[in-house]
């Protein structure tokens, strides 16, 4: 084991697979010379020539471009800067990537990485802190996973770069200066579609994902003072869900809350929700509780900003709610 | 020349940029001491273009601007006390806090506005553009955008659309040289970006973005077309970030001779040495004076002004009185 952050872990994992499949390419806006504006591609473009691109400010057409790259022998790995910046590629996601390997019958394959990151708390303002998961979620045809610690950012990031449909790799912000071990070796994959359970408990389910994670745990260590044990589960994978991992815990603890950082209505958390109904219905004590953004831009002052990104109290809250 | 602006135009503009200049270096030393809500784009050695493309414009004109926009508000007028207020997220800001520094608006001046999604300023004016037309009436919208956002998708769709239906818009192409980290030569194979007006059946005209009676007499004389009924024009402005691309740079990437080449030719000594002669050294020392003081002052009461308080469902917020 070494001790990584985030953003090391997943650089890590780039160069692994870059040495590994003279395919894989990445390209993105400053991400070359400047390494990116969170250094996640730091140093790769001496390391890999000719294979990493500074690009021009075209997100549409760079999408666009990974897709078609992408049914046609290379493996690309596309950073798009904020996920705010993410409406700007979904003629690519919905329209495009999603549609060719069905339509003609599995003739081509699309094995492209999109990695972004979103997510509030640091006055970044409404173009610049969001959490868009359910645009891309809700997209049949794409994988999207949301790593929380580096050890996860790591495998999950070298198993999308080696699965060969489009993935979607959410990162966070607040997640690339934290630190965590990371088992040693290039072959640390984590494979797409499993949870994590972070920490186990019996009377309350918390489902969780990216940073929401930790703000979960900090929920759990208040319950527990109070004498409530909840068990949280980092989802990891938005899409393909492991049903088999939430079913589960809910058959153990009868209550449901779900947290995601993006907005409420048609939300991911919507969906979770949605899908535990139709999964769950009947090991339920009481209705699953959702914890999200407001529906509504996110302010840039801190005491706006801070009253609308979820966070542990609010998770703590819902939870006693579930349970009154 | 026809649109040569006159003495006391030319006074205004000078203490319009030694304002803006002094906000720009104060809000680095305060970013420095971690007193910014966040980094700041500030925009040291482009003054002449924000304020000499804004003072050619009537009142009534609609403006838009980027993520860099300290010098547009100024020059159209805006108060520094309330600009300084937003930056600092106060009750008092032009948002009262909801914006932040790159999404200052004001609908009073038709400053509307500015815009952190590179490239979304190009098409919003030439929509204002639009509305002028179907409206009739005689208002002009400027952009001034980046040359990183002039490679963007809409960049190209809006100045199309422009040149088509002969819009009443002018595009002031700010080219400082670099989009972030990545110069113009990485972004373009043509470094003459003002060649692209061509293809858009526009006049294209380019600019020492660093004379700021040369950027008015040029943007004067497109505001001028454009009341006319003449159509849209492509002004390209060539000037140079001197400072890093936000406060929080880690920079390595500009080469240290060009920036003092253009350091040398900074916009207020140049503009200073233009002035000296009509208005003599004393005047001029005492407008610069008393600019820097009534931003000292403007710095000292947006400090003092109070935070905003958070209400759910606020005024103006989606669903204000509660969600339907
Ligand atoms: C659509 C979009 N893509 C990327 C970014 C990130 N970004 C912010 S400013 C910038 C560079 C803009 O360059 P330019 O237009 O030349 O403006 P300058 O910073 O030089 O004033 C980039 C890439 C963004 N804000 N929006
Ligand atoms: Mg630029």
């Amino acid at each position: 084991m070494t001790v990584m952050r985030y953003a090391e872990s997943l650089n890590a994992a780039l160069r692994e697979e870059m040495a590994r499949d003279p395919n894989v390419f990445v390209f993105g806006e400053d991400i070359g010379t400047y390494g990116g504006v969170f250094k996640v591609t730091r140093d790769l473009n001496g390391e890999f020539p000719g294979r990493v691109f500074d690009t021009p400010i075209s997100e549409q057409a760079l999408t666009a471009m990974a897709v078609s790259a992408a049914m046609t022998g290379t493996r690309p790995v596309l950073e798009i800067m904020y996920a705010d910046f993410m409406p700007l590629t979904l003629d690519a996601l919905i329209n495009q990537a999603s549609v060719f390997s069905y339509v003609w019958e599995g003739q081509v394959d699309i094995p492209f990485v999109l990695r972004t990151q979103g997510g509030g708390g640091v006055g970044t303002g409404a173009q610049h802190a969001k959490s868009l998961d359910a645009l891309v979620a809700m997209i049949p045809g794409l994988k999207v996973v949301a790593p929380v610690t580096p050890a996860d950012a790591k495998g999950l990031l070298k198993a999308a770069i080696r699965d060969n449909g489009p993935v979607i790799v959410l990162e966070h912000k607040l997640l690339y200066n934290t630190r965590g071990e990371v088992p040693d070796g290039d072959d640390l994959l984590v494979e797409i579609g499993r949870a994590r359970t972070v920490r186990e408990g019996a009377d309350v389910s918390v489902f969780a994902t990216s940073r929401m994670v930790l703000e979960a745990e900090q929920a759990a260590e208040a319950l527990a003072a109070e004498g409530v044990s909840a068990e949280v589960i980092d989802l990891r994978t938005l899409r393909p869900l492991d049903l088999d991992a939430i079913v589960t815990s809910i058959a153990k603890t009868h209550h449901a809350v779900v947290v995601n950082e993006g907005w409420g209505f048609n939300g991911y958390a919507a969906e979770l929700s949605a899908t535990i109904m139709d999964h769950a219905f009947d090991l339920l004590d009481a209705p699953v509780a959702r914890v999200t953004m407001p529906d509504m831009p996110i302010p840039y002052a801190e005491p706006l900003e801070s009253q609308v990104i979820p966070n542990a109290a609010r998770i703590a809250e819902a939870a006693r709610r579930v349970l009154a | 020349m026809r649109n040569e602006p006159s003495l006391d135009t030319r006074a205004e503009m000078h203490r319009l940029m030694v304002t803006t200049r002094a906000i720009e270096i104060r809000l680095g030393e305060m970013f420095r001491d971690g007193q910014t809500r966040g980094p700041i784009h500030r925009c040291d050695g482009q003054e002449a273009v924000g304020v000499g493309a804004t003072q050619a414009l009537g009142d009534e004109d609609y403006v838009t601007t980027t993520h860099r926009g300290h010098h547009v508000y100024v020059g159209r007028g805006l108060e520094p006390r309330r600009i300084i207020a937003e930056i600092f997220g106060r009750a008092t800001g032009y948002c009262g806090g909801r914006g932040g520094h790159m999404l200052v608006g004001d609908a009073s001046r038709g400053m509307l506005g500015g815009n952190a999604i590179v490239g979304a300023g190009i098409p919003a004016a030439t929509g204002m553009a639009l509305s002028i037309k179907v409206r009739g009436d005689n208002r002009v919208a400027m952009t001034v955008f980046g040359d990183g956002a002039a490679q963007t998708g809409i960049c190209h769709e809006a100045m199309n659309m422009a040149g088509l239906w002969k819009l009443p818009v002018v595009f002031l192409l700010e080219n400082n040289r670099y989009g972030l980290t990545v110069p113009q030569s990485g972004q373009s194979a043509t470094d003459h970006l003002v060649d692209r007006a061509t293809g858009y059946g526009m006049p294209g005209t380019v600019v020492d973005g660093n004379d700021v009676g040369a950027v008015y007499a040029a943007a004067a004389e497109a505001i001028d077309r454009a009341r006319k009924g003449e159509g849209p024009t492509l002004i390209e402005a060539r000037t140079y970030r001197v400072e890093g691309f936000s406060t929080s740079d880690m920079g390595g990437y500009q080469d240290p001779d060009e920036v003092a080449r253009w350091r040398a030719r900074d916009p207020i000594a140049l503009s200073a040495e233009g002035l000296r002669d009509a208005l003599g050294d004393n005047l001029l020392a005492r407008i610069e004076a008393d600019a820097r003081a009534a931003v000292d002052e403007a710095f000292k009461q947006a400090l003092a002004d109070p935070l905003p308080e958070f209400t759910l469902h606020a005024a103006s917020a989606p669903y204000a009185g509660g969600p339907r």
